[in-house]
C-alpha cells in the first residue's frame, strides 16, 4: 500500500525483484503494482541478488529511488558485497556527488514453519555497517508509515519486515500517505517500574508479557525500537532513568546483538539511573533450527514475563 | 573481421512422448531390466511426491518442494553416477536421493522441520539439501579438487535449476572446474520456471548449457523427460570426468508440472493450458509405452507397482510421524566439535525455558 501511494505520487520510485511483478511477490508485498504501474517500474529481475542491490546502486546514482526486494533475509548474502563496499558509502565516497536513495526489503525472522534459511534474524549483520539505516515494523500500520519514510529518505535503508507480521496482523490501515520518523523508539505502552525495549514480531510476546505482567502489579513500560540503527537513545535513556530497570528482547542470536548496543548504551549513559543489572531476553547462538523447534527458539512470552520479574526481584 | 570461434549446442534424445526409440540406444537401454528398474524409480519418486504433498495439505509436513514432472532427469542422474560420487543436490531432487539411498524418512524428517533429515544414512559423503541458490555448485567444484588432488577416480555432481544459472556462484563454479578441469559435471535441471519467472525473462541466451562455452567447458541439451537421454549425457559426461578430461554441463529440459513449493500458487502466473501442454510431455508415460511395447509391462504390473509402491511409502510415513519431536538440544548438537562454555549455559536454559512456547 505504501509501495502504491509512493510510485503515484513520485515518478522516480521503481520496484525490483524476484518474483515481484505477475506474482506480486512471495508475500504478496508487491501485489497488482506490476499491474498498476507497468512491467517496467515493477519489474521481476533474474534470481541474482547479488545482480538486485548492485542495479539499485546503479539506478539510484541516476536519480531513480529503487525499492529492492529481497526474498528471504537468508538469500540477502550476495548482495552484502554490493550493500556493504558500495551501497552503504557511494555518499561519503564521492562526497555527496552520487547518494543511494534505496529501499532494501527483506522478510525478516521465524516463526511461519518456512524452509532452511528462511527464518533467521541477522539485523546485527546490517547495523554494524556505517552509512545504512535498518528499520523494522512492528505492525501493519507501522509498516505503512515507515516504509513510506524509507522510501523518503535519501540514503539506503534496509527494510526488514518480521514474516510473522505478514501472517499473523490484520489491521486497517489509512493510505493518507503520511510517513513516520524514522530514527525514533515508540513508546507502545507507559510503565512505572521497568523499560522493555524490542523490536519487530517480537512487540507481539513483549506487549502480552507486559499484560500478564501488570496483572501482577508490575507496570512494563515498552518501546519499540523501531530504527535499529541508528539506535534513538534518548527514548531509551529517558525511559530507564524513570523506571530504573531494563529488559531487552531480541529474536536474533545473543552474541553481539542489537541488545548488547542498547545495553551498553544504558550502561555508557544511564548506569546511575539502573536500579538492577540489565536482562536480555534472546534467540540462542545457534543456528536458527529448523520449525519444529523455531518456537523453542523465539523467545516465548513465558521467557519475558520470567525476565521481567528476576528484575524485579534483583535487590537495589 | 574473421571468426574466432564458433560453436553449437546438440540436442539428444533417444526416447519420443510416444515411447519409441531415437536413433541406436544406449547399452543399458537395450537391457529391459535395467529399464524397468529405472522405470519403477521414477514411480516410487513420483508416488512418495505425491504423498508429501498431501501430507503438507494435511498439516502432517512443513513447506515442501515437489519434484512432480522431473522423474526422469532425477533418475537419470543418479543412474549414470556411481555410489562412490558425491551428490550436491538443490532442494527437489527427490528422485536423484531416493536412488542414492537416502531415505523416506529422512526426506519426510527434513521437510518436516528436524534437522536430521539432512544425516543421509545412505550417501554419507553427498551433500544435504541446498535452499540458498547456486551455492551448491561451488562445493561440487570443491570436492571434486579434492578427488583430484588424492588422485581418486570420483566425480561430483551438481544440479541447479535455470533460475540458478543467473547467480554469480553458478558462473564462478564453471570458471574454475573449467580453468582446474574437475572431475565434475553439472547438471541443470530446466523446468521453465524459477518460481513465477520463465526462461524467457531469466536470460537472453537461447539455451542454458551454451554458458559452458565462455568457461571453457562443453555444454550440450537432453530431453529431461527422457530417462535413456539423460542417463547416457550423464553417463559420457562422468566417463569424460573421470577419465581427466574435465568438467561438463548437461541441461536437461524438463516442467514443473506442480506449484514451485506447497507455499507457491503457480496459476497466479501461468496458464492451465501451458501445464496441460507440458503433461502431455511428462517421462513416466513414454517409459512405460516403451515397455510395453517390448512386452514387459502391462495394466496389472502397474496396479502391482503402485500397491508395492504405496505399502513401501505408507510404512515410512508411519516410521516419521512416530518420530518424537527433537529435544531442545538438538538447537546446540553438532554447532560445533566442542560446545564453548557460554553456550553451554544456554543449552541448559533452553532445557528449562522447554515447551513455554505454548506450542
Amino acid at each position: 500500500m505504501a509501495h502504491g501511494w509512493e510510485m503515484q505520487h513520485d515518478p522516480a520510485v521503481v520496484v525490483i525483484g524476484e518474483d515481484v511483478g505477475a506474482n506480486g511477490g512471495v508475500f504478496r508485498a508487491t501485489q497488482g503494482l506490476q499491474q498498476r504501474f507497468g512491467a517496467e517500474r515493477v519489474q521481476d529481475t533474474p534470481l541474482a541478488e547479488a545482480a538486485i542491490a548492485g542495479i539499485a546502486i546503479g539506478m539510484a546514482a541516476q536519480g531513480l529511488k529503487p525499492i529492492a526486494e529481497i526474498q528471504f533475509m537468508g538469500f540477502l548474502y550476495p548482495a552484502l558485497d554490493q550493500i556493504i563496499n558500495h551501497m552503504s558509502r557511494l555518499r561519503h565516497r564521492t562526497r555527496g556527488r552520487l547518494t543511494c536513495p534505496i529501499v532494501m526489503r527483506m522478510p525478516h525472522g521465524g516463526g511461519i514453519h518456512a524452509p532452511e534459511h528462511h527464518s533467521e534474524s541477522v539485523e546485527t549483520l546490517l547495523c554494524h555497517v556505517p552509512g545504512l539505516r535498518v528499520v523494522s515494523p512492528s505492525s501493519p500500520a507501522r509498516a505503512y508509515g515507515l516504509l513510506l519514510a524509507a522510501i523518503r529518505d535519501p540514503d539506503p535503508v534496509m527494510f526488514l519486515e518480521p514474516t510473522r507480521l505478514y501472517r499473523a496482523s490484520r489491521q486497517e490501515v489509512p493510505d493518507d500517505g503520511r510517513a513516520l520518523p524514522l530514527d525514533r523508539a515508540f513508546v507502545l505502552r507507559e510503565g512505572a517500574d521497568v523499560t522493555i525495549v524490542a523490536w519487530g514480531a517480537m512487540i507481539a510476546e513483549t506487549l502480552q508479557a507486559s499484560a500478564e505482567l501488570a496483572d501482577t502489579g508490575v507496570d512494563a513500560e515498552v518501546i519499540d525500537l523501531a530504527t535499529l540503527s541508528p539506535i534513538d537513545a534518548t527514548t531509551i535513556l529517558d525511559s530507564v532513568a524513570k523506571t530504573g530497570r531494563l529488559v531487552i528482547v531480541q529474536e536474533a542470536a545473543r552474541n553481539v546483538g542489537v541488545g548488547a548496543e542498547i545495553a551498553a548504551i544504558a550502561a555508557e549513559d544511564g548506569l546511575f539511573d539502573l536500579l538492577a543489572p540489565i536482562r536480555r531476553v534472546t534467540g540462542y547462538d545457534t543456528v536458527m533450527p529448523l520449525h519444529r523447534l523455531e518456537r523453542e527458539y523465539i523467545p516465548s512470552v513465558r521467557r519475558i514475563v520470567d525476565a521481567v520479574r528476576g528484575t524485579m526481584a534483583d535487590p537495589r | 573481421m574473421r571468426t574466432v570461434i564458433e560453436f553449437r549446442v546438440e540436442y539428444l534424445q533417444r526416447l519420443d512422448p510416444d515411447g519409441n526409440a531415437v536413433g541406436e540406444l544406449p547399452a543399458f537401454a537395450r537391457d529391459p531390466d535395467e529399464v524397468l528398474r529405472m522405470y519403477r524409480a521414477m514411480t516410487l519418486a513420483r508416488a512418495f511426491d505425491a504423498k508429501a504433498v498431501n501430507l503438507q495439505r494435511t498439516g502432517q509436513l512443513g513447506t515442501y518442494a515437489s519434484c512432480l514432472g522431473h522423474e526422469a532427469t532425477h533418475i537419470g542422474i543418479g543412474a549414470a553416477m556411481r555410489a562412490e560420487d558425491v551428490f550436491a543436490p538443490v532442494y527437489r531432487e527427490v528422485g536423484t536421493q531416493l536412488w542414492r539411498g537416502v531415505t523416506m524418512r529422512e526426506i519426510l524428517l527434513y521437510w518436516g522441520g528436524d534437522e536430521r533429515g539432512n544425516d543421509f544414512s545412505g550417501p554419507r559423503a553427498d551433500f544435504p539439501w541446498c535452499v540458498p541458490i547456486a551455492t551448491q555448485t561451488l562445493h561440487a567444484a570443491g570436492a571434486a579438487m579434492a578427488f583430484k588432488i588424492r588422485r581418486e577416480p570420483r566425480c561430483a555432481v551438481a544440479t541447479i535449476g535455470d533460475g540458478g544459472t543467473s547467480e554469480g556462484a553458478f558462473y564462478e563454479a564453471l570458471n574454475v572446474a573449467g580453468a582446474r578441469a574437475l572431475p565434475v559435471v553439472f547438471a541443470v535441471v530446466n523446468n521453465g520456471w524459477a518460481i513465477s519467472v520463465p526462461v524467457a525473462a531469466q536470460t537472453a541466451a537461447r539455451t542454458l548449457a551454451q554458458k559452458a562455452i565462455a568457461a571453457g567447458i562443453p555444454g550440450l541439451q537432453v530431453d529431461g523427460n527422457d530417462v535413456f537421454a539423460v542417463r547416457e549425457a550423464m553417463s559420457a559426461a562422468l566417463e569424460r570426468a573421470r577419465g581427466g578430461g574435465g568438467p561438463t554441463l548437461v541441461e536437461a529440459l524438463t516442467y514443473r508440472l506442480s506449484d514451485h513449493t506447497t507455499a507457491d500458487d503457480a496459476s497466479r502466473y501461468r496458464s492451465a493450458r501451458e501445464v496441460d501442454d507440458a503433461r502431455a510431455l511428462e517421462p513416466l508415460l513414454r517409459t512405460r509405452r516403451f515397455l510395453e511395447k517390448a512386452g514387459r509391462w502391462n495394466a496389472d504390473r502397474e496396479r502391482e507397482l503402485l500397491a508395492e509402491c504405496a505399502r513401501t511409502i505408507d510404512a515410512a510415513v508411519a516410521d516419521h510421524l512416530a518420530a518424537p519431536r527433537p529435544s531442545t538440544d538438538a538447537m546446540f548438537d553438532h554447532l560445533f566439535a566442542n560446545l564453548p562454555e557460554r553456550i553451554r549455559e544456554q543449552r541448559i536454559a533452553a532445557r528449562r525455558h522447554a515447551g513455554t512456547d505454548g506450542h
